[in-house]
């Protein structure tokens, strides 16, 4: 099998600021990989992710702030002194080029012998799956294809780091998602400590070993899938990642009272008062009303979205409607139409932030 | 597409085809007849006018010159505005407009105007440092900007220059092998263009070299005409001739990849298939 790139190096950055014209894209971005891992950073556009990712590759200058490669300062380096290895959004190969040429092309530049450029592009067309191909055009390549290749050109000089600069966002559903495990595949196999942007949160919760989640410049929170999507640190991860119901409530003695219902507070130090809570559609289940007194979490079946395992039942309460995620089998007792009491699981709970008109980064 | 809407079709290229054909070679034709005609109207056809080509020194000088002049240009004009383009495009795209207006601008200057402007530098020129005819390759570069940059506008327009550029960056590569790597053989069509279009320009030249007291291959032909008509309507046809086989060089260099088969649907071991770009224009029919 191929030479792999061994061992990843540990990549710390620390404190990184960009600012566009007055306008701060990155605003103190601290953050460390450990070798080998692969980390996702996920958030809405212009949150800066992409920014994080070029100053990381040195397509761009930081203001301030520094990016270390196992213990070594690259800040000032640029780009072709990196040792970085990077796939882009839009197809990159070089069109005059064979898929083989272009695994060649890093390679050549690190004066690599032509024997050994064309035994090691021979190797990692292979790791891609596209040996075949290696004597297409990019132009006679698909989608999927063109981003194996760039996948394996980036690969072929053994980067110090690998970027994925949403390199999947150009290709239709079903491509996604094979070529997601086949990155996640590779990265495993050749070791590489990775970061990976995108605005997907399930690409992101699926392929990452930690998931950073960006918003305006800063990141909100870093932490394994799981913890992201289970445990969020605060109300923007909360709504950004996965579905979420608010509903209004009260706050008081550390808990949030939700139509008769008191939930716990994921942040204990929040004010009393009115408020909204968050609560994931998982947490919401149903039981059969029949025609009982209204209540507070009584309502209608709406609309019911079978989404294979499981389904999302759609509830009017009158005043409000909320989301339950249930197996597909006890929705199926709730067609539309149907009266149903909602039960609310006691897990902690976020309060929405505050509302604020949207800044562009 | 029916048979007879794709005959239709073929019937309006044909057409199309000879009326164009036609309005470019009955000149050109005519042109020949006059330069084989002899002295007198029952005279046999002679090629004494073009055979007197090659016995006209400062005829074969000025053309000598005028190659010199075009190549010089030619190159003089992608050394200056190829990598200030791709500059432009890749680190200062604000000033893209700037840079189009200044480019353009000589297209909207009348040549005499400009010859004005520039005879007094010329002449500075011409006592101080050199009188050679090739220095009039720094106007000419002038004057073949508006025609040069569009050609190279369009091939770098057809390229995403600033992904390909940071791809080979992150690979290792250095400005100078992003430029002769990957820019330069993506955009060769461009380039051939800009260059043929200098080329036809500079050999077209007349007022300049005329005004300026030089002697390129237009202002000869017009002191040959003064002497034998015959002659220098030859030149003029040979010139002609040259620019097109330029044409046909660049059809054959610049032949369009195919792009519209992609890899899913194409079964193992078909290559692509390019049809020459001359069968496509006299409308042979796609197989």
């Amino acid at each position: 099998m191929m030479a792999t790139a061994g061992a990843g190096v540990e990549v710390r950055l620390e404190d990184l600021r960009r600012s566009y014209a007055g306008v701060t894209a990155l605003d103190g971005l601290s953050l460390t990989m450990a070798p080998g891992e692969l980390v996702a950073l996920l958030g809405p556009s212009g949150c800066g992710k992409t920014t994080a990712m070029r100053l990381v590759a040195g397509l761009e200058e930081a203001n301030s702030g520094r990016v270390m490669f196992g213990g070594k300062d690259v800040t000032g380096l640029p780009a072709n002194k990196r040792d970085v290895g990077m796939v882009f959004q839009a197809y990159s190969l070089f069109p005059h080029m064979t898929a083989q040429q272009n695994v060649a092309f890093g390679l050549s530049l690190h004066k690599v012998g032509a024997a050994e450029q064309k035994k090691r592009s021979g190797e990692m067309l292979e790791l891609v799956g596209l040996s075949k191909y290696a004597n297409r055009y990019a132009h006679q390549l698909s989608g999927g294809q063109q981003q194996r290749v760039a996948l394996a050109r980036a690969l072929a000089i053994q980067p110090t780091v690998l970027l994925l600069d949403e390199p999947l966002s150009a290709l239709d559903a079903k491509v996604r998602s094979r070529l997601r495990d086949e990155i996640r595949r590779v990265q495993l196999e050749v070791g590489t400590t990775t970061l990976f942007v995108t605005h997907d949160q399930e690409e992101a919760l699926a392929i990452a070993d930690r998931v950073g989640v960006m918003n305006a410049g800063r990141l909100e929170q870093l932490d394994s899938p799981v913890a992201i999507y289970s445990r969020p640190a605060t109300p923007f991860v909360a709504e950004f990642v996965g579905l979420t119901n608010r509903i209004p409530g009260t706050v008081k003695f550390g808990m949030v009272e939700v139509r008769g219902t008191e939930l716990p507070l994921v942040q204990h130090d929040t004010p009393t008062g009115p408020a909204t809570a968050l609560v994931r559609p998982e947490a919401v289940s149903l039981a059969s009303e029949g025609d009982s007194v209204p209540g507070p979490l009584i309502g209608t079946v709406i609309a019911v979205a079978f989404l294979g395992a499981t389904s999302r039942v759609t509830v009017d309460l009158g005043d409000i409607v909320v989301l339950a995620q249930l197996p597909t089998a006890e929705a199926s007792a709730h067609p539309a139409g149907t009266r149903v009491r909602l039960a609310i699981r006691p897990d902690p709970v976020l309060i929405a932030r505050e509302e604020k008109a949207p800044v562009e980064a | 597409m029916s048979r007879s809407r794709r005959i239709k079709l073929q019937v309006f290229r044909a057409t199309i085809f000879i009326l164009l054909g036609a309005f470019f070679l009955v000149p050109i034709g005519t042109m020949f007849e006059f330069s084989t005609r002899g002295n007198s109207v029952t005279s046999p056809r002679t090629m004494e006018a073009w055979a007197a080509i090659f016995r006209e020194p400062d005829l074969m000088k000025a053309i000598g010159v005028s190659l010199e002049l075009a190549v010089i240009t030619s190159v003089g004009m992608l050394v200056l505005l190829l990598p200030t383009m791709v500059w432009v495009r890749l680190r200062l795209p604000q000033v893209h407009r700037i840079v189009e207006f200044l480019c353009l601008l000589p297209l909207t200057i009348p040549a005499i105007a400009l010859v004005v402007g520039v005879a007094p530098l010329y002449h500075w020129i011409e006592i101080n440092v050199t009188d050679s005819i090739l220095i009039l390759s720094f106007v000419y570069l002038i004057i073949v900007l508006p025609y040069s940059y569009r050609a190279l506008d369009a091939g770098l327009s057809a390229i995403d220059i600033k992904t390909l550029s940071e791809a080979a960056r992150s690979l290792g590569a250095g400005w100078g092998t992003v430029m002769f790597r990957v820019i330069v053989p993506n955009m060769s069509t461009a380039l051939l263009n800009a260059c043929l279009l200098s080329v036809a320009v500079v050999l077209g030249e007349f007022t300049f070299a005329q005004l300026l007291y030089f002697e390129n291959l237009q202002v000869a032909i017009s002191y040959v005409g003064l002497v034998s008509a015959g002659t220098s309507i030859a030149v003029s046809v040979a010139s002609l001739i040259f620019a097109f086989m330029l044409l046909m060089i660049l059809s054959f260099f610049g032949r369009p990849r195919e792009r519209e088969v992609r890899g899913e649907e194409m079964l193992p071991g078909t290559e692509s298939r390019v049809l020459p770009l001359r069968n496509s224009f006299i409308g042979v029919p796609d197989k």
